[in-house]
């Protein structure tokens, strides 16, 4: 008799075969992501190669307690990510849901420090294009530099968002008691994704921030 | 228990409209339109790509008729740009890349592993819409005047002085490539979770070997030219310098990133051709595929070293002269597994009984075609020879060899192959066998002459050329009329078939493969039990008792 659960979807044997198939899944998506932001890093490297006193000045204009606290937000909310997970597997669903919760507050919390670091460079005219305000020297590849940074930001903060919306989809589903020890795979293939985007993050704030702060 | 009784249990003569096949499973447009079976939607992708294969087919068309003469009088020099950026980029993007993967792979993937479905159908039938919401911007932006930076949309051209739609096309390829990735995505999690018991990974049929190498490329490559292409609409939009030298960037990183992607692609226009070959030969040979793990591996192994090569696309480009030593050994290398395959395809006919069958047509035209492709490959990947013929016909040539002469060859070979299987109907073989020859004899006239036009200076993209080459463009326009009424023939008598052909037997070619086993056309859930696998792929050997 082949097993029966609200879950099991027609084309699946059985619920492991389900899940090992989700995880894979997500897996190999983040391996495409890897590459997608692979293209974008290698553009960086060779650029910081080529103009590393460009690099260093651009780096200055990044505010740094900023940075530095949004990786601590993203940071612990990877550590609330993995509880709510464990939290699923246990088939604990208060506590599952009370982790979620946490999970996103801090990221909203993190949306909303870049949006204010967006909003200080609009301000001081830091926004690549034909009204880009910096005067100082090399100013072109301090664009560039500026360039590189509201492309790998602008794009982990487009997968935080769709990160948050996520997430919202597990609450509603936890809420609503879809989840259970024997089936909690959605849950864990979002938390996957959701360190991905912290570990990108990681490799950003150095790359971003920190360039020159050695001296 | 009386007579009658017994007469009404018995099952009634089913009529072809009410068996329950996937085909008769729903009939109103919504049924198609929001299908997740995985042969539905491979009847989509084959209905929206052959639609495209004809588009672009018809810019080439003007193409040729354009070149009759050596002034080029039917378009002007600026149509003409536009005439081949937009044939290369639906060929390659809308057809090619999809071609076979997306309706045999689909079609075929859950019905060789013994699978009801692909692992993720909702996400099978999303990435169809994803191919049509970017083919249709490809094609808006075609009517309202295309573009003439050429398929690979080289910079600062494409971000600075081209006037053309460039940000439609590139937003058009970029959403295409989503539709790749996780056609990609699915196909590698079936092939590792949803295997019938006793189906391991070395009796899988080497099709899907084939496709599981494609498979790779489409999840490593593809997100490349994703960023590529918007680091392009970036630079295009806000006027910064990613790419442009006279704003700080570098067009040589544009065309890195570009060809890291498209030089795997090329791989992808070939693999699953070569999956599809493996399956007609030793069928239409009765014999065993000669040396299965060499075939199989070398399909990795081309898509593995295939991603070390793209810079032998920049021969000529101000790349290093070391790296251009690298690359084009690199080039020779991968090579080596191409050929491994059509020595081990030679070797399977050795002593086989052959039959003549339309697939089989095919396949003996994709060898030859695709060994003189990829021997033309190899002068290309010599750094001497290429500063001669780079950006000639030559060129032109070489990858029309490998690409129509290879991979629609195959394709068509395996429509014919599977046909009976995906429309329960047997095609017209008279007919078909036909069309197989005048595809071959079309695609020699049109593509050979290039060659010799290539190797004689006629650089590639001009509209107009000195007189004295114009007997061979005359024959290769000439080749060209042929081959168009190969690729229609096709067309109208399948299309015929599948009213009036003859209703086909689940095995017509008596072949071996999990998806003969099932009836054609399939039921929507494929197997009424999940089957079990006891053998090697290709046990062609047994059923011989004259040896």
């Amino acid at each position: 008799m082949p097993e029966t659960h609200a879950a099991l979807a027609h084309q699946f044997e059985d619920l492991t075969q389900q899940h090992d198939a989700a995880t894979l899944g997500m897996w190999i998506f983040l391996v495409t992501e890897v590459m997608f932001f692979g293209g974008l890093f290698a553009g960086y490297t060779m650029y910081r190669a080529e103009y590393p006193a460009a690099f260093a000045a651009g780096s200055r204009l990044c505010e740094v307690a900023l940075g530095a606290s949004n990786t601590l937000i993203l940071i612990t909310s990877s550590l609330t990510m993995a509880l709510a997970v464990s939290g699923a597997q246990r088939g604990r669903r208060r506590l599952t849901l009370v982790f979620l919760g946490l999970t996103m507050t801090l990221g909203a919390l993190f949306l909303g420090v870049k949006f204010l670091e967006y909003f200080h460079k609009f301000q001081e005219h830091l926004i690549p294009g034909p009204n880009f305000g910096y005067t100082g020297l090399s100013a072109r590849q301090v664009e560039l530099f500026i360039c590189f940074y509201f492309g790998l930001t602008g794009l982990h903060a487009l997968h935080m968002i769709i990160g948050l919306g996520v997430v919202t989809v597990m609450i509603v589903l936890t809420w609503r008691g879809r989840f259970s020890s024997a089936h909690y795979a959605p849950i864990e293939v979002a938390g996957l994704y959701w360190h991905f985007v912290d570990i990108v993050w990681i490799f950003l704030f150095p790359l971003l921030y920190l360039v020159d702060l050695h001296r | 228990m009386n007579a009658t009784a017994a007469a009404r249990v018995l099952p009634e003569p089913l009529e072809p409209e009410s068996r329950g096949d996937y085909l008769n499973a729903g009939y109103g447009v919504k049924s198609w339109l929001l299908t997740t079976d995985h042969k539905r939607i491979a009847l989509l992708y084959l209905a929206s790509i052959t639609g495209m294969f004809f588009v672009g087919g018809a810019f080439a068309v003007l193409m040729r008729i354009n070149l009759l003469t050596p002034d080029g009088e039917l378009v002007s020099a600026e149509t003409y740009n536009k005439l081949f950026t937009m044939h290369g980029l639906i060929m390659i993007f809308f057809f090619l890349i999809p071609s076979i993967p997306t309706v045999l792979g689909n079609f075929l993937l859950p019905l060789m592993i013994g699978a009801r479905d692909v692992a993720f159908p909702r996400l099978n039938l999303l990435s169809w819409y994803i191919f049509i919401t970017g083919a249709t911007l490809a094609l808006v932006s075609a009517v309202y005047g295309g573009v003439d930076t050429g398929w690979t949309f080289y910079t600062p051209f494409s971000t600075t002085y081209s006037n053309t739609h460039v940000m439609a096309m590139a937003i058009g390829v970029f959403i295409t490539g989503f539709s790749s990735i996780l056609t990609g995505l699915n196909f590698i999690v079936t092939m590792h979770t949803m295997r019938a018991p006793g189906l391991t990974w070395f009796r899988m049929p080497l099709f899907l070997w084939s496709l599981y190498a494609t498979s790779l490329i489409f999840v490593l490559g593809t997100p490349v030219l994703a960023i590529s292409l918007l680091a392009l609409a970036v630079e295009r939009f806000f006027g910064v310098g990613i790419f442009n030298p006279r704003l700080g960037g570098d067009p040589v990183l544009f065309q890195h990133l570009f060809w890291f992607y498209s030089h795997p692609a090329v791989y992808v226009m070939i693999l699953p051709g070569m999956g599809v070959i493996s399956e007609v030969v030793p069928c239409f040979a009765r014999k065993r595929i000669f040396g299965y793990g060499f075939v199989a591996f070398s399909s990795v192994a081309i898509a593995v070293i295939g991603f070390l090569v793209w810079g032998h696309h920049m021969f000529v480009a101000g790349q290093s002269v070391y790296a251009s030593l690298a690359f084009s050994v690199l080039s020779y290398l991968v090579a080596i597994p191409s050929a491994i395959k059509v020595f081990n395809w030679t070797a399977t006919l050795y002593k086989g009984t052959i039959t003549y069958d339309t697939p089989m047509l095919y396949a003996f035209g994709f060898i030859g075609l695709f060994t003189m492709g990829g021997l033309t490959g190899l002068f290309l990947a010599a750094l001497a020879v290429d500063v001669h013929v780079h950006d000639t016909y030559f060129v032109i040539a070489h990858f029309h060899y490998i690409m129509v002469g290879g991979m629609v060859m195959a394709f068509l070979g395996g429509i014919h192959y599977w046909w009976p299987k995906i429309s329960g109907r047997l095609y017209p073989e008279g007919w078909a066998r036909l069309s197989a020859l005048v595809v071959f004899l079309g695609f020699n006239l049109t593509f050979f002459p290039q060659f010799v036009l290539g190797y004689l200076g006629m650089p590639r993209r001009y509209h107009a050329y000195p007189p004295e080459f114009q007997i061979l463009n005359v024959m290769s326009t000439a080749g060209a009329s042929i081959l168009g009424v190969g690729y229609l023939m096709p067309l109208i008598y399948l299309i015929w078939s599948m009213r009036y052909g003859p209703a086909a037997p689940s095995n017509p070619w008596a072949a071996t493969g999990l998806e003969w086993q099932t009836p054609s056309p399939p039921p929507t859930e494929n197997f009424e039990n999940v089957p079990v696998v006891t053998e090697e792929a290709y046990a062609y050997g047994e059923e011989r008792t004259d040896a």
